[in-house]
């Protein structure tokens, strides 16, 4: 593997508060990463420092070797699709796109052409007279076509419809695999993109809690429910991450599972169930709802 | 495709399934990773494992700039092992099942029988 990004002992602090706290992290070349985490968890911080758009309180960040901080060779290599671009008052989307080749080198406006019919976005009408799903379209199109070495999405979807965003997903995957290319994305819909991920990082309270391939996530935890005393038998060995009780009927999420395990538990009977990688970053990151969701804002 | 294992390994599973109903016969070429990945939504790097470990068990081989296919004699072995796992992964839950019912042996080869003539 070779690392694009490669963070240690990065830490980022605004009056008193520690958005990003001490984090060391690799970004692998050519991957397509989760950034994933709860409503204020620092994953917005973490793809400002990505994108020399903050300063580091401490600690060290290097994209493609370099310091992001105004380093027009790194940022030239660089796509960020915030959540909230902001455009110039009269632009229209066709304005977006006839200027995305002077910041995108790899610009293809042919892909630009078709990302747009098929979001059915009008190209003609000034961006303030968009609706939010439209907008979100501008911002994808823009992070599709720009082809960038180091493509970086913060929740690009707010507004689309799970057709609009299923279409997205379907595209950025059909695109990279022709053009394989950094993509970091960062999302709270876990379930809808944990297929798409090769690898998740989860940040939460400012700090990294799992770094892992996803696929090793997957393979790790598992629900075992039935009798109350079988269960407790089979999981003692393991680490729980959840349990729920109902009279003499247990449900627990556990981490650390072998295939021995499994089969030991369903041979005395218990249910095995997957958890889905939502569940598990739910189990491992409090479990609360958070105040504010932004999907609701 | 999620049934909460790793996706390599069900992306593995399906194709094996696919040798053994002969609808991927022997000598024939598998699609490319980028099919499979767009096909079921899934990372190329993870459709590519998946392949990987049906190459490793020799399932699959590989022409080089022309893509992979499926090997001479996959269908049998791959039947012996399906056939080793079966008592663990069928019989085992069946048997379970059938005594927290009260049935007896008898009783559940009775079902058998007279499921598999209808």
């Amino acid at each position: 593997m070779t690392t694009i990004v490669e963070a240690r002992g990065l830490t980022k602090r605004y009056r008193g508060v520690t958005a990003v706290d001490s984090v060391d992290f690799q970004i692998a070349r050519d991957s397509i990463t989760g950034l994933l985490g709860r409503t204020g968890a620092g994953k917005t911080t973490l793809m400002h420092l990505l994108t020399g758009q903050e300063f580091a309180t401490s600690g060290t960040i290097a994209v493609a070797g370099g310091n992001p901080v105004e380093n027009a060779g790194v940022l030239q290599h660089t796509c960020f699709i915030k959540e909230s671009q902001r455009y110039p008052d009269d632009f229209k989307p066709k304005h977006v796109f006839a200027a995305a080749p002077g910041f995108f080198p790899h610009w293809d406006a042919d892909f630009a052409r078709d990302l747009a019919a098929e979001f059915r976005l009008p190209v003609d009408r000034r961006i303030k007279k968009l609706s939010r799903g439209q907008l979100s379209s501008v911002g994808i199109i823009v992070g599709l076509a720009s082809r960038a070495p180091i493509t970086i999405f913060d929740e690009p979807y707010l507004g689309l419809d799970a057709i609009a965003r299923q279409a997205f997903y379907d595209r950025l995957l059909a695109d990279y695999a022709e053009h394989p290319r950094t993509v970091i994305l960062s999302t709270h819909l876990i379930d809808e993109v944990g297929a798409l991920l090769e690898h998740a990082l989860v940040i939460d309270n400012g700090r990294i809690i799992i770094d892992s391939p996803v696929d090793a996530l997957r393979a790790h935890a598992a629900t075992i429910a039935g009798p109350a005393e079988a269960v407790e038998r089979a999981i003692a060995a393991l680490e729980v991450l959840h349990r729920e009780r109902l009279g003499g009927f247990v449900s627990a999420t556990v981490a650390g599972i072998t295939e021995q395990v499994l089969a030991e538990a369903r041979a005395a009977g218990l249910e095995v169930g997957p958890v889905s990688l939502q569940q598990l970053i739910i189990r491992q990151t409090g479990g609360t709802p958070t105040e504010h969701e932004e999907v609701s804002r | 495709m999620d049934d909460g294992r790793p996706i390599f390994r069900q992306l593995a599973e399906q194709i094996e399934n696919q040798i053994i109903d002969g609808s991927l016969p022997e000598g024939s070429q598998v699609p490319s990773i980028n099919e499979f990945a767009s096909f079921h939504r899934i990372n190329p790097a993870t459709a590519l494992k998946g392949i990987t470990l049906l190459v490793e068990s020799g399932v699959l081989f590989k022409r080089r700039g022309i893509g992979m296919f499926v090997a001479d004699g996959a269908r049998e072995r791959l039947l012996a092992e399906r056939r080793a796992r079966f008592a663990t992964e069928y019989v085992h839950p069946l048997l379970l099942e059938a005594r927290g019912l009260e049935l007896t042996t008898d009783q559940l080869i009775d079902i058998i029988r007279k499921e598999s003539a209808s």
